[in-house]
């Protein structure tokens, strides 16, 4: 996984409330065997006309100031809906490396962070503020550190954020989740002699 | 006196390997369910890193999403999608490669994993049991703590037996009164959902009780909780009771004889003690509503059938009321239009929320001796092969194909159109699946949510109708 430390880098604005997983990446794209080439898929339905599949020129990511973007500020409840990991996987290949909202789904929140993509919650007020702040374009550029976390907004003024001690661990060393649980093997290795005893019959 | 403790308290207590000083928990997965559109990453992972599965045994896998419904399929060599076929292909690549237990296309017991995982006796109360699938929340109607994860996540259970969490908060979801004349499990959850809002469950596990849930059959049951996902919320429980063990009693993977009675032992320990606290509560009484249906491109866009396509100008929060508009302009919808004079192209009867036993009789009362429209499509897919074979021995096949409706073989199908049952742009269906979010079932196709009966009627008339009026 890619290391997150500091991003300074266009963010687009996405006012959409419950933006669902198969508005980032639809199920048909789902019959792919890697993690990479999802990007130009990214948000399919609304960047593309279902019917032509040319580009709908009032998507954000396809006006110009917008198509470099690597900060998504986003509706409430992004994310929402299936567990793929295509979505994450999506908007990694696209080359967004950071979405804020003031919420978002459970499961998407988690496959985001093992993809090195930075979730970060705020307040509506601040929401709203990142929004217009965003909506400057190109010239407008944001700065995520997560060290301090800390979001520069593109007036200059700076929002504080909050994160779990062991995911900012996690994002700014580029650690693999599973390395550090195979440490933990003997524990493991205890819950499994205690828990066959008692439920024999899950070890067949 | 020690601490009361719910359902989930005690489930995610029983799983703690470990916790980090900064809260971070590891917990125990008894079980994973693998299909092939999430998992095929996640083995790759494994072999670059050169590791194996720690516990072959405790995974099973079985191809669902993906595969044709067609009457006379094949194998998965027959398969004419490329794309699809590969994907199937490497499932059991996989399968064998890592010694993991596979379910083959061709086999009677083969269909959606949060099917045929009950089906099977795999899913077992107070176990943890994930699937690459946020329908996994299904099983959460047996009392165990069952969620969805991604591919990462996958490849983490495969190779450590463990996940990587924080507990969730506890909500407790009380349903008081019965289920009226025309209604099921899926007007009750899709009621919840319309209350609580589709981030209402977000950070929470959701138990559903109360006489409502305790009435409902494991079918309704599973229907419930498989939509808990669609509020918000990271798994549904509901207490294990004498139905849940009857259910599973004789089942292939449940414990037999003097472990049956020590298992049960424990199971009856599980629901949640007296006086145990919740962080959120919410109280429904469903003995007035009437059959529901969705109107717009979230599961919480819901109203009565007997109501209108609701009007986004009276709507304060500017937010709501933009989704609102997108809904409607992408649902090709006015405000004020009656939902029953709303037309329909297809009717999907299945899915991973309503493609059980229960569902399929369910339709077949409406659907006997009555005839499709000829301006719709109807096809039935069954849950699982055994769903398939129960419900031909009991006639409803033969009930089904007269009427005009198409009877398929098991899968996801409609649901996620990823096998070629799908909507064409500007489509309309009446479904019993779980999202009408854009573009789920196709480009372009719009989706209204109902109940198996309610699908059948809509079938019947050609439009969204109230099954009420068509059955007395």
């Amino acid at each position: 996984m890619e290391k997150f430390t500091k991003l300074t880098a266009v963010a687009a604005p996405l006012p959409i409330v419950n933006c669902d997983t198969d508005k980032i990446i639809p199920a048909r794209f789902l019959k792919t065997l890697t993690r990479t080439g999802l990007g130009k898929n990214l948000f399919d339905p609304l960047r593309y006309d279902p019917k032509t599949g040319n580009e709908n020129p009032k998507f954000v990511l396809n006006k110009k100031a917008y198509r470099h973007a690597q900060i998504l500020i986003a509706g409430h409840n992004f994310g929402c809906g299936s567990s793929r990991e295509h979505a994450p996987w999506a908007l990694l290949d696209y080359g967004i490396r950071c979405v804020i909202s003031t919420d978002f789904a459970d499961i998407f929140f988690n496959n985001s962070s093992k993809n090195g993509i930075l979730l970060i919650k705020v307040s509506p007020k601040e929401l709203q503020q990142l929004m217009e702040g965003a909506e400057r374009g190109a010239n407008a550029t944001m700065t995520v550190d997560l060290e301090k976390q800390e979001i520069t907004n593109s007036d200059g003024d700076i929002i504080t954020f909050e994160v779990d001690p062991f995911k900012k661990h996690c994002l700014l060393n580029g650690l693999d989740d599973i390395g550090q649980t195979l440490q933990k093997g003997a524990a493991i290795s205890r819950y499994e002699t205690a828990n066959k005893a008692a439920t024999p019959w899950l070890y067949k | 006196m020690l601490k009361p403790k719910t359902l989930f308290d005690k489930i995610w207590e029983s799983h703690l390997v470990d916790q980090q000083d900064d809260g971070t928990c590891l917990i125990y997965i008894d079980r994973q369910l693998i299909h092939e559109i999430t998992s095929a990453q996640a083995f790759d992972g494994l072999r670059q890193t050169g590791r194996r599965a720690r516990r072959p045994e405790a995974n099973l896998c079985v191809p669902d999403h993906n595969v044709p419904t067609t009457p006379g399929r094949g194998g998965t060599q027959e398969i004419e999608d490329e794309e699809s076929r590969i994907q199937l292909e490497m499932l059991e690549k996989n399968a064998k490669e890592f010694g993991l237990p596979y379910i083959s296309i061709n086999d009677s017991r083969q269909g959606i994993v949060h099917v045929i995982g009950p089906e099977q006796g795999l899913t077992q109360p107070g176990i943890t049991l994930v699937c690459g699938d946020s329908h996994t929340a299904t099983h959460g109607a047996f009392g165990a703590l069952a969620f969805g994860v991604g591919t990462s996540e996958v490849e983490h259970v495969l190779a450590t037996q463990t996940l990587i969490q924080r507990p969730a908060k506890n909500m407790r979801i009380t349903v008081n009164g019965s289920l009226p004349f025309g209604c099921s499990a899926k007007d009750l959850i899709l009621a919840i959902i319309g209350k609580i809002g589709t981030a209402g469950g977000t950070g929470h596990v959701i138990e559903y009780a109360g006489p409502a849930v305790e009435k409902l059959s494991m079918e309704g049951r599973m229907t419930v909780c498989n939509m808990t996902i669609e509020a918000g919320a990271r798994a549904g429980l509901i207490a294990p009771d004498e139905k849940t063990f009857q259910y599973l009693k004789g089942r292939p993977q449940c414990p037999k004889a003097a472990q049956w009675e020590l298992a049960l032992e424990q199971w009856r320990k599980l629901p949640s003690d007296p006086g145990a606290k919740y962080d959120t509560e919410e109280t429904l009484d469903v003995s007035e509503i009437v059959p529901q249906v969705t109107w717009g491109t979230s599961p919480e866009d819901e109203v009565a059938i007997t109501s209108v396509v609701p009007d986004p100008a009276g709507v304060q929060d500017v937010n709501r009321r933009s989704a609102m508009e997108r809904s409607l302009e992408y649902m090709d919808l006015k405000p004020g239009t009656k939902m029953v004079d709303i037309a329909v192209d297809k009717v999907f009867i299945g899915s991973c929320t309503n493609s059980r036993i229960e569902d399929m009789r369910a339709a077949a009362v409406v659907a006997k001796g009555r005839r499709v429209s000829d301006s719709v499509y109807a096809l039935v897919v069954p849950g699982s092969g055994l769903v398939k074979l129960q419900a031909e021995e009991e006639g409803l096949d033969k009930i089904f194909t007269e009427a005009g409706f198409h009877w398929r073989e098991p899968g996801c199908s409609m649901c996620l159109a990823m096998n070629g049952d799908m909507l064409f742009p500007g489509e309309r269906s009446a479904s019993t699946s779980n999202r009408n979010f854009e573009g789920r079932q196709g480009p372009g196709g719009r989706t209204h949510l109902v109940s198996p009966m309610m699908a059948a009627a809509a079938a019947i008339t050609g439009h969204l109708t109230d099954v009420r009026e068509l059955i007395n």
